[in-house]
């Protein structure tokens, strides 16, 4: 049994929500314009990765390096006039297909309208990677096993995603008192997580489960919990054409993505963990410019609060926090779930 | 005598073909059948990859689909083609492409020169094998099974259902009594080739082509018809999860392998470039070794399945929300909740957190703030003191906080003054350790000396929230373990009541405790009380405080010598 029965109407109001997602994906379109086209090096079974980057130079070289290993085959990245590098980064790199955009981002739903269409032309039958230059997906025992090892294990037992969790990391002192230089591991200048202080509900008509919490709820949402970050995502599909992201990457449709499959009611199975490496220095820069363009989500005053906290790259250290030292640790924290995998 | 391999292969090939050398090199024979579904221009890439091999063969070829036939076809074939070509060959070795041998050919060899009589297949009745996940342990021997489940599921389980409605039950040939057992195993050639060449093997062959998985049961069952000596184990290790799944081995399972003394083992992920490495390097680096004792993985993997199948108590996660938690709160574990004490005593908190090893939280469920020991901010795993943070999901802070300080004892005060959303779920939590003294709250209101009226409100207040409060302590289904006094009653013989409430702390009877704590002067406090009826207001849950002011009640100045708790004693 699914965790959760959603009524037929629910149901149904779904299926037209998940229609209009995927034909204003198609209509987008129009809105991309192919940089460079390696598609046709994609073969079956391959692992695809998909992303929205803008001015991300100083992620990318590490993004890129740490999806290789784990045996992402092909990147389809969209960029969203970038000025900063980002383009001649990923120009020239077989394994990598750009498609330049300079619409809003905000119109496109924080770029999944645009990811919709990419997922649904080249994402069908393969398990896709969908997530932000600043997450890095870890999961249990990621250091033994690729993704190609993960998928396979998945397909056997029937899965169709795997859900991960958001987990911001931060260092000691302003994150702009940091140094880092690109392809270094993000990990090494911002070490710090929150083991707690995370919570869960169900939200929406499609009641999937979020995770809500961290840091960032600590120290921008205290007296407003209601706005606080969601951190669950399901960055791991086996995509199929008729399947669409709602908000961001945080929730699926059809709904039964969200969940587990039945017989699989005891959520055995594994679940990862997505490093936020939002906190490198060039944060509260990043969080000043975003907030002149406005093209970032907001839902009100409180949220205006919260960017222009980030604009001033508070310390979000406590002596609560802990030090990240691998997957281990965030499974025996019960952050990351290892089930029977 | 050595021992001859057939491989059964259908994907991996470059993984199979370093097998294969590897069991050549170690001077064994090999029949080889890949599948024929595999593509022509594959199949020829991999016998041109193995064609220099000498004693290495390739059988012909049938399609092998799970859980049908064709692999027991398959098996026979190679078998065949084995015995007739390798007469020097003593035992016959039944692995797959994915079948890993984690100690020296040699050794192997050696293993079965010592036992050239038995037979090494899994077989037991099927009254006996618990293993069977789905079902189908006894059906798939009376059953018809045409058609593989893989593809045709739904056929396959509509088939199923309409032979059960019509009471189909086949008989099993020539008195065969059926076993199961594992499929890859290690036969004489005495026995092997008395399977092949018994003459009823044509009626026993097309009953086994309907049986539902013959590769586990064909073998296992003759085997008992021709062998001499049968260990009824395979020689293989394999594992299957609780959902019936092949257990597949990664690169971390390295020192697991190394450690269980298993001669193969399988299913190896053909990327596991690790394991293969060293595995299948010179065998002259490994020491001559004990009985495989597959016993030691059992054991881990059935310690790691346990835990991941019930999880633990007390934790949340996002791939585990568990559906039921408001009907069913869990914390990991116990912890006391105290209410009236504080105000009751100078100093608890610090008297308590000297007395026991616990940790003593003020109110954690204030309303301005969670207050929790020694003022910090943020509690261990980042839990934030702010109010709304906490009364956005009040059950998640308790169990948080509990979870991440296990080891620890927590208390912490409570009051009606507080953000009550916590109560019904306290008085369900069989964890939770819940001592009240009802009506202590009035004790601040009247040390504060305020004027009755001023304060008449929050009483009145204070008195409903307090009654609601006990009431969930009262209720039919309450979990925790709750102790409820009125203050009336508390006085009377306090130290008595804070040793039981220690004992039960301490988990048994633990000594009375060498410090008493300071009660509050409590002189006047009867007239207090009686100027609240006075005014109307009567506040039962106080208990029958004695109105008489000179009953000798113990006050501020108390002594340890001449403590309340003695005076009750005396």
């Amino acid at each position: 049994m699914p965790a959760v029965t959603l009524p037929p109407w629910t149901r149904y109001k779904l299926r037209l929500i998940r229609k209009r997602l995927l034909w204003r994906g198609f209509r987008s379109r129009h809105d991309l314009t192919s940089v460079q086209n390696n598609t046709s090096a994609i073969a079956a079974g391959d692992i695809l990765l998909f992303a929205t980057v803008r001015d991300e130079a100083l992620r990318l070289p590490h993004f890129l390096a740490h999806y290789r290993r784990l045996g992402v085959r092909h990147f389809l990245i969209v960029d969203n006039g970038s000025a900063d590098g980002t383009d001649a980064l990923l120009r020239g790199a077989p394994d990598v297909s750009v498609w330049q955009t300079h619409a809003s981002y905000k119109a496109a739903r924080f770029g999944v309208k645009w990811l919709a269409w990419l997922l649904r032309r080249y994402g069908h039958g393969h398990w896709t990677l969908t997530v932000d230059a600043d997450e890095l997906l870890i999961y249990p025992d990621h250091d033994a096993r690729d993704l190609v090892a993960l998928t396979g294990w998945l397909d056997a037992r029937r899965r169709r995603a795997l859900p991960a969790m958001l987990l911001d990391l931060y260092p000691k002192g302003s994150p702009d008192a940091q140094h880092y230089t690109p392809a270094d591991d993000p990990v090494q200048v911002l070490p710090y997580f929150d083991p707690d202080g995370y919570w869960q509900e169900r939200r929406g008509s499609h009641r999937a489960i979020n995770t809500m919490g961290g840091p960032r709820a600590r120290v921008f949402f205290e007296h407003a919990p209601d706005f606080a970050p969601v951190l669950s995502k399901l960055p791991l599909v086996s995509w199929h054409r008729s399947y669409a992201y709602l908000s961001s990457t945080h929730v699926a449709l059809p709904p039964v993505l969200n969940t587990y499959q039945p017989g699989d009611s005891n959520g055995a199975g594994p679940s990862g963990a997505l490093l936020h490496s939002k906190f490198l220095p060039g944060t509260a820069a990043r969080a000043r410019v975003e907030q002149v363009r406005g093209q970032q989500y907001t839902r009100g005053p409180t949220h205006d609060a919260y960017y222009n906290a980030l604009g001033e790259a508070p310390d979000m250290w406590t002596p609560a926090a802990t030090r990240f030292t691998g997957w281990e640790q965030l499974v025996g924290l019960g952050l990351m779930r290892r089930g029977d995998w | 005598m050595s021992f001859g391999v057939i491989l059964l292969v259908h994907a991996d090939f470059d993984r199979a073909a370093q097998l294969v050398r590897h069991w050549a090199r170690g001077g064994c024979p090999v029949v080889i059948h890949v599948d024929r579904r595999v593509k022509p221009a594959r199949f020829d890439a991999f016998a041109k990859a193995v064609a220099d091999l000498p004693d290495v063969l390739l059988s012909s070829r049938t399609a092998c689909e799970w859980g049908t036939w064709g692999l027991v076809a398959a098996t026979q074939r190679a078998a065949e083609l084995m015995l007739l070509r390798f007469p020097g060959v003593g035992h016959v070795y039944l692995a797959s492409g994915s079948c890993l041998p984690l100690r020296p050919v040699r050794e192997l060899v050696d293993y079965l020169a010592a036992r050239p009589d038995t037979d090494f297949i899994e077989s037991a009745t099927t009254s006996d094998v618990a293993w069977p996940v789905g079902g189908l342990d006894t059906e798939r021997f009376t059953l018809r099974f045409p058609f593989p489940w893989k593809r045709y599921r739904r056929l396959f389980n509509g088939y199923v259902r309409w032979q059960r409605r019509l009471g189909v039950s086949r008989r099993v040939p020539g008195g065969l009594v059926p076993h199961m057992g594992s499929q890859w195993w290690c036969l004489t050639r005495a026995t092997l080739s008395g399977i092949l060449t018994d003459p009823a093997r044509a009626r026993y062959d097309r009953y086994f082509r309907r049986v539902w998985i013959p590769d586990e049961s064909y073998f296992q069952t003759l085997a008992r018809q021709h062998a001499r000596v049968i260990e009824s184990r395979s020689l293989t290790l394999s594992k299957f999860d609780f959902q019936g799944k092949p257990h597949v081995f990664y690169d971390d399972h390295l020192q697991l392998l190394r450690r269980s003394d298993c001669f193969v083992a399988r299913k190896i992920w053909p990327r596991a470039d690790k394991l293969y490495a060293a595995f299948l390097k010179d065998p002259d680096s490994f020491a001559p070794r004990a009985e495989p004792s597959p016993g030691r993985i059992d054991r881990v993997f059935s310690k790691a399945v346990d835990r991941r199948i019930r999880g633990r108590r007390g934790l949340l996660m996002q791939s585990r929300f568990p559906d039921g938690r408001r009907s069913d709160p869990m914390t990991a574990q116990p912890f006391s909740v105290f209410q009236g004490f504080a105000e009751l005593f100078d100093g608890f908190e610090p008297w308590l957190a000297r007395t026991t090893d616990a940790r003593v939280h003020g109110h954690l469920f204030a309303r301005d703030r969670v207050q929790f020991n020694d003022d910090q901010g943020t509690m261990a795993g980042g839990l934030s003191d702010g109010a709304a943070l906490r009364d956005y999901d009040p059950e998640g802070f308790l169990m948080s906080l509990i979870w991440n300080t296990r080891g620890e004892h927590q208390c912490f005060q409570f009051s009606p003054d507080d953000a009550q959303a916590i109560a019904p779920r306290l008085a369900r939590d069989p964890n939770a350790q819940i001592s009240v003294i009802s009506g202590a709250w009035t004790v601040p209101l009247f040390l504060s000396r305020a004027q009755i009226p001023v304060i008449r409100k929050k009483v009145a207040h204070l008195q409903r929230v307090e009654t609601a409060y006990l009431g969930l302590l009262r209720a039919p289904g309450v979990k925790a373990r709750a102790r409820i006094w009125t203050l009336a009653e508390f006085v009377e013989a306090p130290m008595e009541h804070l040793h039981t409430i220690l004992s039960e702390m301490g988990g048994g009877r633990v000594p009375p405790p060498m410090e008493v704590p300071r009660m509050v002067d409590l002189t006047g406090f009867d007239r207090f009380l009686q100027d609240l009826k006075n005014q109307g207001l009567h506040p039962h849950v106080v208990g029958d405080f004695p109105t008489t002011g000179s009953s000798g009640w113990p006050s501020g100045d108390t002594s340890a010598e001449e403590s309340p708790g003695s005076v009750a004693h005396s």
